[in-house]
């Protein structure tokens, strides 16, 4: 009884793995679970779609015991389950892969796996021999190449993504939960992790699988339940379905999934940087020897695994970081060295790559965030007090313009959604036509109603003459986007493309340093953007 | 500065530190700050003399300064880990109610502003003479110290095999690393930072019961910083018991050297500052380098 598009159907039963009826969690301000049903069949891969705050995230953690429910009530296995907490879910076969990691750089990846279910010698010591077979024999039998002695500190994503897995199955689950797992991962990671989770759904287990990427939805889950506001707004099988419908069931409108763009005109250089050398935190070289060249009109995507130096290429170009050596010259002049103020008033937009970081002050109102960067001059502030008129205004202003919700300047930016959040960012930092946009990792974790927001942002302000980079981990966007792209691997430029000129696959190779077999087709870009690097890497990676 | 003289006062002088740097190490670990270690010396070092002198027997009043040190450590835990309140604040509250605290008692018990009637300290521990000189030989270099000098060497010993092979030690060393992590994984969080304060009482409680016991009597006041000279020798020691014994036992060995300099003509009050520079020049060297556990002083 294999399904007509290949599917793991044959193994999926009828037999109900987790059914959750009711389930309604209330917090002090949002409803984050209304009466959701989940059921979910033994042996399939079944994905939970919805924005960021539709509550997926908060369905998983009642199903795991982290969070108790208002009401409602669940069974696993056909037997009533009602967990005090993670123990209870971990005893009756329930495992959960965290959005973020839940691991312990200082402990070996052995200890990582056994914590709270160690193999012990006479009582009370941790058998760590037995405990290092244990964890080697499961990574053998999954081909995870994991050396459990090894410090998890120098992992990398991907390999701390299969430590999870590995702890998830060291206490022998059946039913794996997976909260937006490819969120971090280079698209060779994706690929691996997916034949990873075929493979465990080929041995029986269950997985619960949570993301707002609907490619990825379409790839790999048999059955999808779409989640919008706290409630579920869809049930279907994955073989029956377009990215489109599941887009309209998840936002509640039509949306457009990719904006459109025309091509780029670009016009004179605004950004140059030149030779640029940045030390990273641990004293090491993050950027090395790097040149750049944005013109106006142009956006310039700088694809690349997270921590290759791009937050340090960014910090330096703003100003919040100091340059070992080189240059950064807007329009000729040089920025280098200046105040993050300095380099601001001369035009430069900052969208940071941690929102609630570097971006907002959460507990300061939505009118106070969104006048940060101008509080300093008029007309926000004169004789040395705020205008809080002024302030007032510009905030119902940009409010309106930008559809923030809660339309309220005086609501706290903590207590937006992630979406709004960023999207109060954006409308602060490119409000008063700024000449250079630099823009890191603007879309993370915000939901698609919002991306298509920021996209478009973007896109408008080229048009209208500003030069933009983008920097991000997510290709897509960076496919979509750009009209430049260069691919920043261990501190350097490796590699830059016009627009059209590459394939994802081709630059997530690039991305992780097996780039040998392209390097014919990497033109340079601005003079000399970086050599590759012999002997990359490959762990994790393509190889 | 070598003479056998200083090599003892030194000992004398790295004990309480020992007993309270190893306790300051357990509850970091497990992820609470704990700088009521200073109060809780105090309170140690008080109970001790106020049991023996009741009861003439030093051995119940090592065992009641070890309870106070439980007992104070449990307001920080309950205040801290319960609450959830600033750790540090916690922390200073704690040491100054147990200054005035004991102050006010030893003004209640014994009728003086500034000291308790001397008491009987433990008797040492040595071999008897009559196994011959080898036997003799040990005594006179290590066998003139109160049993509690010894205790603390073999704390150190059982607080290094608790730390690293138990699994006791691994989920406290998580705790403190990574509280949510351990969570997820069943693990109760509250239960083994309760675990890491009040083991850090008791410790740093028997630290103080030795340093009273070792003068003969409470003095107001006695602890003089030394709570928190152990928790730079617990930071000099990264955190690790062996670590945290040799820094004790510098520290230790710079008071002695101090006590021996005093009335040699240098002024009095560089002398005094000998163990304090040395502790800042310790820490500059190493602090660097030194990681505390990650989630330390972050209440969860």
């Amino acid at each position: 009884m294999k399904s007509k598009d290949g599917r793991g159907a044959c193994l999926m039963s009828e037999r109900v793995a987790i059914e959750m009826r009711e389930v309604t969690k209330r917090y002090p301000r949002v409803l984050a679970n209304d009466r959701v049903d989940l059921s979910v069949r033994e042996g399939e891969i079944h994905a939970i779609v919805g924005e960021n705050g539709a509550g997926k995230s908060t369905l998983m953690k009642v199903l795991y015991g982290l969070v108790s429910p208002d009401s409602g009530s669940m069974l696993v296995g056909g037997e009533p389950f009602s967990p005090a907490g993670p123990r209870d879910a971990i005893r009756a076969g329930i495992g959960m892969v965290h959005q973020h990691f839940m691991l312990v750089d200082t402990l070996s990846i052995a200890e990582n796996v056994v914590l709270g279910d160690e193999p012990r010698a006479r009582g009370v010591f941790v058998d760590s021999r037995a405990a290092s077979e244990r964890v080697e024999r499961l990574s053998r039998e999954y081909g995870f190449e994991l050396d459990p002695r090894e410090k998890v500190e120098g992992l990398s994503v991907g390999l701390e993504q299969r430590v999870e897995i590995v702890k998830v199955l060291y206490r022998g689950a059946s039913i794996l939960i997976l909260d937006e797992p490819t969120g971090v991962l280079t698209p060779n990671e994706v690929r691996e992790l997916f034949s990873i989770l075929r493979s465990l759904r080929e041995s029986g287990r269950t997985i619960v699988f949570i993301t707002h990427k609907l490619d990825e939805v379409l790839e790999l889950a048999d059955r999808i339940t779409v989640m919008r506001d706290g409630r579920v707004t869809g049930v279907v099988e994955a073989g029956l379905t377009t990215r489109e419908e599941l887009a309209h069931m998840m936002v509640g409108r039509e949306v457009l999934l990719r904006v459109s763009k025309s091509p780029g005109a670009p016009g004179e250089t605004i950004l140059s940087v030149r030779g640029l050398a940045v030390e990273g935190r641990k004293g090491t070289e993050a950027v090395r020897n790097v040149d750049l060249d944005v013109r106006s009109g142009e956006i310039l995507g700088i694809a690349g695994v997270q921590g290759n130096g791009q937050t340090e290429l960014i910090e330096a170009i703003t100003g919040l970081r100091t340059a070992g050596a080189g240059s950064v010259a807007l329009r000729g002049v040089d920025l280098t060295g200046r105040s993050p103020r300095n380099v601001r008033d001369s035009g430069v937009a900052h969208i940071p790559e941690d929102r609630q970081e570097r971006g907002l002050v959460l507990s300061f109102t939505v009118a106070e965030n969104l006048v940060f960067g101008r509080h300093h001059r008029a007309p926000y502030s004169g004789r040395g007090l705020l205008d809080l008129g002024a302030i007032g205004e510009r905030a119902e202003r940009l409010i309106d313009e930008n559809d923030l919700r809660p339309r309220d300047p005086g609501s706290l930016a903590g207590s937006l959604s992630g979406g709004n959040q960023q999207k109060l960012i954006v409308a602060r930092e490119l409000d008063g036509r700024p000449v250079l946009v630099v823009a890191c990792q603007p879309t993370r974790g915000v939901d698609v109603g919002a991306i298509e927001f920021v996209h478009r942002s973007l896109l408008d302000l080229r048009d209208e003459g500003a030069a933009v980079l983008l920097v991000s981990a997510e290709l897509s966007e960076i496919m979509a986007l750009s009209d430049t792209i260069a691919v920043m691997y261990r501190g350097e430029m490796v590699a830059s493309f016009g627009a059209g000129e590459v394939t994802e696959d081709e630059l997530g190779l690039l991305m992780t340093g097996g780039g040998d077999a392209r390097e014919g087709r990497a033109r340079d870009h601005a003079g000399g953007a970086g050599t590759k690097e012999p002997g990359a890497d490959r762990r994790g990676g393509a190889a | 500065m070598f003479e056998l003289t200083v090599f003892d006062a030194a000992l004398r002088m790295a004990t309480p530190l020992i007993f309270a740097a190893l306790g300051g190490m357990f509850s970091e670990r497990s992820g609470v700050v704990n700088i009521a270690l200073e109060g809780i010396l105090l309170t140690g070092a008080f109970a001790s003399i106020l049991v023996t002198y009741q009861t003439g027997d030093p051995w119940l009043g090592a065992f009641a300064g070890l309870l106070a040190g439980v007992l104070v450590s449990a307001i920080h835990a309950v205040v801290s880990i319960t609450f959830k309140a600033n750790q540090i604040v916690s922390g200073v509250a704690i040491n100054l109610l147990a200054m005035g605290a004991t102050q006010f008692l030893t003004w209640i018990i014994w009728g003086s502003s500034a000291n308790s009637p001397p008491v009987e300290g433990m008797s040492y521990w040595a071999l008897p003479e009559s196994w011959g000189a080898v036997a003799r030989a040990v005594n006179v270099v290590i066998g003139h110290y109160p049993p509690l000098v010894y205790i603390a060497f073999a704390s150190v010993v059982i607080a290094h095999v608790t730390l690293w092979r138990t699994a006791f030690g691994l989920r406290l060393r998580a705790v403190g690393e990574h509280p949510e992590a351990a969570d997820t994984l069943g693990i109760n969080v509250h239960r083994l930072r309760y675990a890491g304060v009040l083991l850090s009482g008791a410790l740093a409680g028997l630290g103080g019961a030795f340093l009273a016991l070792n003068t003969h009597q409470f003095v107001k006041n006695m602890s003089a910083g030394r709570g928190f000279i152990a928790l730079a020798a617990m930071i000099f020691g990264k955190w690790n018991p062996v670590g945290a014994l040799f820094a004790c036992l510098l520290f230790g060995y710079a008071e002695a050297v101090q006590m021996g300099l005093q009335g040699r003509g240098i002024p009095s009050q560089f002398v005094q500052m000998i163990p304090y520079v040395l502790t800042m020049v310790a820490l500059v060297g190493v602090i660097g380098r030194a990681r505390p556990p990650a989630a330390s002083g972050k209440p969860y």
